[in-house]
């Protein structure tokens, strides 16, 4: 346990900093035992309930409470569990009595010890006696049970997991085994979020048969926090200052830039072709799709047909109306019968009134492993028709010989799956379910850190989060003579054509670093990246101060796929307004750089056409006018067709991007 | 391009003319939809008038407004196209074949105008469909004459093919719709099969295939199309000495209604959105500002654009292999955004490709997925890198999405040769322990949970064996409320007076669920876990618990009280003093008539002046 205690030490912290940001009127308080010393109210006033210590008292969480947390001791003497419990349930029964508020216990601990027989009854009564005070106080517990793997477990840890697993059966706390610090990390809840409902009302399997059910998430991405943009204009002296930026949105005319449009004189268009069609939000009120309310089943079907990269959001979880057995047997049974046949269920929701859409998906039973827990449904959203987009890839055995691995390559890579196993038997690496998420892990650290100090580095990542982001060097040194022959067995190397310049402009690929360390290539590449496509705000159109710059970040926000072809689109649009509205040939120098953006980012993007049609369409239409001696300018820049030799895409070759300019006008004459 | 015998010869309720014009004009509407950046141009042959830009005789180029011959289908070409028949024989009119006097090949110079259309626009794939009803366009004429036009026609048709394979367009074909005449079949071998390259078996398999492309026209998914492109490339360490280079794909993504374009209500002239930053303490207007905040202990801790975007970068490399598991790791909740799909590239670095086929190979056979942590610059997450064969699709049929109009160029192809499964990986988003909840736990009962017995599970059994659908695949359904959107939109755009009624696909069988057989299976498995008599007994409850449940008498009370209350206040000097009451007084007022209770002060004394008619 002493070997987890800098992990202890930051889980708990990890709990005090969200509750700082999020919860700031929660109140926590600190046990720990298994100390040397003693000291609590139990043992003032009743002797007994040794060598557990109150760390800090339960108040509003603060500064305090984490500096409480900083310096755990390494405890000297067996631990207590159940007399932890004990004074942690007397503490909170003195502090809050019967107020109403949620309230938890989380117990940490490897439960090694043997426990003191109580002085009456048997230690299965006292678990019972204290279980019905937690009930009757509404109190729940967390109990996280870590243990080294490979330890013995005898007949004390038997009889102390038995107690704690009374504990859950008695349905006021739940026991979670752990057996690694990064999983220790993951395994307490430090932000504890409030069950709402989706949905309550009925599974309609037909008119006739309608089943209770409630719906709750259970699957919700924990985002990293929205910070807000800070403004510095306040006098220093203004204590008050909340340094806050308002958010302005104006909307003007584009015949009259100075005209701000009220909200009410506004109205929304929909392209349909190359036009704008407008909606106004009554019209599309009266004839939008209004679908019930309800959850309807479709029917059933074999799990094969269903693809599990289908699934497309966060999960939900059906289960049936608390308090009501007929529902609840009715989902048991229709959920084992699901397990039994291997089928699953598509159903079709509309979780509120007035929702625009529906929810197509499918249940997949949750047959549930524990005693006084219902079985349930995931229910997971299934894409529509339009959401499925039909790329053709080359199916492998069509490949070339040279793509296809020999045996031996074969060989190696079928050792190298069977060796780098992450799930032996009973012990499964890096279970989800306890996996915590590292950058937000790192960055409430930081955030207390730059509390305390303000010009402080970030932190790097923790030896325990590592084991997330990479193989654990154990592993890798037992398996070393099976991943040293992956690497003999397949030859990599880098494409010699592609090597110079925009190889490692566009990707800045760690690949070429077998030798080298893994980290300094990627920063350097980061570097790259970040000059490249320097991140900007106001990404989505091309204005006239730096265009392109702001084309370049349309590029790299690649989010989506639409934002090349609008960058593209952009780029067009503005250097054709450009060359148009030059006088004398004042404009280009700026046309010039954006045609050269273009170009490049054409090769990027593998988009020849994209590239040699505007080139080809702008010339022909401005060869003769004012600006005829632009190209002549671009020629000299030796900015013309985008050739095969560039881009494999493209279907100019090199002598006709060479003569493009000479042709074109030989043609013209 | 018809021939005008089907106006004569054809008195049927729709017209050979009439079945082409609406399988153009759908089609366009599900371009315009689908690919609205795909062009599209109509030209008539065998015609009396004649525009084009040759000036040839017999051809005419349809086209509306200011728009190019060919160029982006509009709402206007669509409609007026749509109404062309009521027109047709005023403004154009149609001849009778090709006759031997007139020495006018029409067809000839419909390939050759056909030329000059498709001259615009630089590698991209153009497409030729001809509708037609004569098999024999020269049938009129005999001798040398017609060898000669036969030839010189086949010849042009050549000529058409290699110029544009010339100027290196990305694929073209010209393609035939032949309908039949009600008396004869549409004979191929007479003269279309030379025309457009046929031969042998391949003329008879072509007649069939021709008639399903029509249908497939009419009736088409208005679907967006996505160009192939991939998101990222990746590079992927598998050890620390291996790695390859792999690319990203979205196969699987929500599609949205579209950009909103915000307009002028007035004008109809679109807007643009100007964002301003204001200091909140002293009003002042900011250059978009680099720092963030965030409150912690009521102190605010400062960070910069470049801290964060620090904090966020975790791992060195974009995606790197921790190890394998077995399949069944993976559990159905371990999920939280649409997967993504990676296809191995050699681009850059040469035997990426044969790895991954190795590797792929390895995890199918041995059954496990790859545990990788994928470094993304704004969410780096743990993801399971699934392997997927070739396998067929199940379900089989797909929405084919062929778009053929007379002459048309599209800015991609889809090819539709077997439909698959792409093979490559699926790389699934894994949640972390904070994002797993556990609301089974919530409402624990101290008792074990009621389990189904063996008897009802078989019964389930039963009933899941009733009720089965056959040949699932996630491609039969549409989005209703999308197709909806669609569907108005078009109406709007096209001027249409009644709005489109779009099938809801998502909504149940309700005629399979009311076969005896299934009506069985439901009612047995309603006995043996509800019990017999469970709907009188639910019936008796429900209106029990309507004349006297406790929420109803309740909320009786709750108004009874605020209407005694609010009697005490005299309302109809609200307008005067309402300033001085307070909000639960006010809000009294408001439950008593029923009415929301919720706003601001204003608004609640606006609400009830509203009630009083004032």
């Amino acid at each position: 346990m002493h070997g987890v205690l800098q992990e202890i030490k930051n889980i708990c912290s990890i709990l005090v900093h969200k509750k700082l940001v999020y919860n700031r009127s929660d109140e926590v308080g600190i046990v720990l035992f298994g100390t040397k010393e003693t000291c609590n109210e139990l043992a003032k006033e009743l002797g007994g309930y040794k060598h557990v210590t109150v760390a800090h008292e339960i108040k509003v969480v603060d500064e305090g409470t984490s500096q409480a947390l900083q310096n755990l001791p390494a405890g000297s003497v067996p631990g207590k569990v159940l007399d932890a419990i004990v004074v942690g349930l007397d503490m909170m029964i003195r502090k809050f009595g019967n107020t109403k508020g949620k309230r938890r216990l989380c117990l940490i601990t490897s439960a090694q010890h043997s426990l003191r027989d109580p002085p009456e009854g048997t230690k299965e009564d006292q678990v019972d006696t204290i279980a019905d005070q937690m009930k009757r106080h509404d109190i729940k517990m967390e109990c996280i049970v870590f243990r080294e793997p490979g330890v013995h477990h005898g007949a004390v840890m038997e009889e102390n997991d038995r107690l704690l697993y009374q504990f859950r059966n008695r349905s006021v706390a739940k026991v979670v085994q752990v057996d690694s610090p990064t999983s220790l990390l993951g395994a307490l809840k430090t932000r504890n979020v409030l069950p709402v409902t989706v949905f309550r009302g009925d599974l309609e399997v037909s008119s006739n048969l309608r089943i209770k059910v409630w719906v709750y998430k259970k699957t919700a991405e924990e985002k990293f926090p929205t910070l807000k943009k800070y403004s510095d204009k306040a006098p220093p002296s203004d204590k008050f200052a909340s340094h806050e930026v308002k958010v302005d949105y104006e909307y003007k005319s584009i015949v009259e830039p100075d005209k701000v449009v009220p909200p009410d004189q506004r109205i929304k268009g929909y392209l349909y072709g190359p036009q704008v069609v407008p909606i106004s939000s009554a019209e599309w009120e009266a004839v939008k799709f209004k679908p019930e309310k309800g959850v309807k089943l479709l029917g059933f079907t074999d799990r094969s047909s269903i693809l599990r990269h289908h699934f497309m959001k966060d999960v939900c979880l059906f289960i049936p109306e608390p308090g009501n057995t007929k529902a609840t047997l009715a989902v048991s049974a229709i959920a084992r019968a699901m397990h039994q046949m291997n089928k699953v269920a598509i159903v079709r929701c509309v979780w509120r009134q007035g929702q625009g859409n529906v929810a197509f998906g499918v249940l997949t039973p949750n047959i549930s492993s524990v005693n006084n827990v219902q079985d349930s449904f995931y229910f997971n959203v299934l894409p529509f028709a339009e959401d499925i987009r039909e790329f053709q890839f080359r199916s492998f055995s069509s490949l070339p010989l040279s793509s296809q691995p020999t045996e031996e390559q074969q060989e190696a890579a079928d050792n190298l799956v069977k060796m780098l196993d992450l799930a032996p038997p009973e012990r499964e690496i890096l279970k989800p379910e306890f996996t915590p998420n590292p950058m937000l892990e790192r960055f409430y650290s930081y955030l207390d850190l730059k509390a305390k100090q303000p010009d402080a580095n970030v932190p790097p990542l923790e030896r325990c989060l590592k084991r997330i982001t990479e193989p654990d060097p154990d592993i890798i040194d037992q398996q070393t003579p099976f991943i040293q022959n992956l690497g003999k067995a397949f030859e990599l190397k880098e494409n010699p054509k592609k090597k110079k310049g925009r190889t490692q402009d566009r990707l800045a690929y760690t690949a070429g670093d077998q030798s080298k360390s893994a980290a300094e290539p990627s920063v350097e590449k980061d570097g790259i990246l970040a000059v490249l496509y320097p991140p900007t705000e106001n990404i989505g159109e091309i204005r006239d101060l730096n265009p392109v710059q702001d084309f370049e970040a349309m590029l790299a926000k690649r989010s989506s796929s639409t934002w090349v072809q609008k960058a593209f689109e952009e780029m067009q649009k503005y250097t054709t307004a450009l060359l148009e509205n030059s006088r004398d040939g004042d404009n280009y120098h700026k046309a010039l750089e954006c045609f050269a953006a273009l170009r490049k980012a054409c090769i990027i993007e593998q988009e020849p056409d994209e590239f040699n049609q505007f080139l080809t369409k702008t010339y022909e239409r401005l060869k003769n006018g004012d600006v005829a001696n632009f190209f002549q300018l671009l020629s000299s820049k030796n900015i013309s067709l985008i050739s095969k030799e560039e881009a494999p895409d493209s279907d100019v070759t090199e002598e006709m991007a060479r003569s493009f300019y000479l042709k074109q006008e030989a043609a013209s004459q | 391009m018809f021939t005008p015998a089907f106006f004569q010869a054809n008195e049927k309720q729709e017209t050979h003319f009439h079945t082409i014009v609406n399988c153009i004009t759908q089609s366009m509407k599900t371009q315009i939809i689908g690919r609205s950046y795909d062009e599209v141009a109509i030209c008539f042959f065998n015609t009396k008038e004649k525009k084009n830009l040759q000036d040839l005789a017999g051809v005419y180029v349809y086209n509306v407004g200011d728009r190019d011959p060919l160029d982006r289908p509009t709402a206007k070409l669509i409609k007026d196209f749509s109404c062309i028949e009521d027109s047709f024989m005023d403004n154009i009119g149609s001849r009778y074949g090709i006759t031997a006097g007139s020495r006018e090949n029409t067809l000839y110079n419909a390939l050759w105008v056909a030329q000059a259309l498709l001259r615009k626009g630089y590698t991209v794939s153009k497409r030729i469909l001809i509708f037609t009803n004569e098999d024999n366009p020269f049938g009129a004429i005999t001798g040398a004459v017609k060898t000669d036009m036969i030839r010189t026609t086949v010849q042009r048709a050549k000529v058409l093919l290699a110029f544009l394979q010339d100027a290196q367009d990305l694929g073209l074909s010209i393609e035939l719709l032949p309908l039949s005449r009600p008396d004869e079949e549409f004979n191929m071998s007479l003269f279309y099969a030379d025309l457009i390259g046929l031969d042998g078996d391949e003329i008879t398999e072509y007649l069939p295939s021709a008639g399903e492309k029509l249908e497939d026209m009419t009736d088409q998914l208005r679907k967006r199309i996505m160009k192939k492109r991939r998101v990222k490339t990746l590079s992927f360490a598998i050890t620390n000495d291996v790695c390859i280079e792999v690319n990203t794909y979205a196969l699987v993504r929500p599609t949205t209604p579209g950009t909103i374009t915000w307009l002028d209500s007035l004008s109809n002239i679109p807007l643009k959105t100007e964002r301003s930053f204001i200091c909140n303490d002293t009003g002042a207007l900011l250059q978009d500002p680099q720092m963030r905040f965030q409150m912690y202990n009521d102190t605010v801790v400062k960070f910069s654009v470049r801290e964060l975007s620090e904090v966020k970068r975790v791992s060195s490399h974009h995606l790197r292999l921790l190890g394998f598991k077995p399949l069944d790791c993976l559990k159905d909740y371990h999920n939280l955004r649409p997967s993504t799909f990676i296809y191995p590239s050699d681009e850059h670095i040469f035997g990426s490709t044969r790895v991954f086929v190795a590797l792929h190979s390895s995890m199918l056979r041995l059954g496990r997925f790859a545990l990788a942590f994928y470094g993304n610059p704004t969410r780096p997450q743990l993801v399971a890198l699934v392997a997927q064969t070739n396998k067929p699709k199940m379900g089989g049929v797909l929405q084919k999405i062929i778009m053929q109009i007379h002459l048309y160029k599209m800015t991609h192809i889809c090819l539709y040769s077997g439909q698959v499964e792409s093979p490559g990986m699926h790389m699934i988003y894994l949640p972390y322990s904070d994002d797993i909840r556990y609301p089974e736990e919530v409402h624990l009962t101290s008792d074990d949970a009621p389990r189904a017995t063996d008897e009802q599970i078989k019964k389930a059994s039963n009933l899941l064996k009733r009720i089965d659908l056959k040949d699932f695949s996630v491609s039969h359904f549409a989005n209703p409320g999308l197709q909806r959107h669609y569907g108005i939109l078009e109406a709007l755009a096209l001027g249409e007076d009644e709005m489109p009624d779009i099938k809801d696909e998502t909504l149940p069988d309700e005629k399979g669920l009311a076969r005896p057989g299934v009506v069985k299976a439901i009612d047995e498995f309603k006995a043996s876990v509800y019990g017999e008599n469970y709907d009188q007994e639910e019936a008796e409850a429900a209106s029990a618990k309507a004349s006297h449940g406790d929420a109803a008498k309740k909320r009786k009370a709750i108004t009874d009280a605020a209407s005694l209350k609010s009697a005490a206040y005299d309302w109809a000097e609200l307008a005067d003093n309402g300033k001085d009451m307070t909000v639960v007084e006010l809000k009294s007022y408001l439950t008593a008539h029923d009415l929301p209770v919720s706003g601001k002060k204003e608004a609640l004394i606006s609400r009830i002046l509203t009630h009083l008619g004032k």
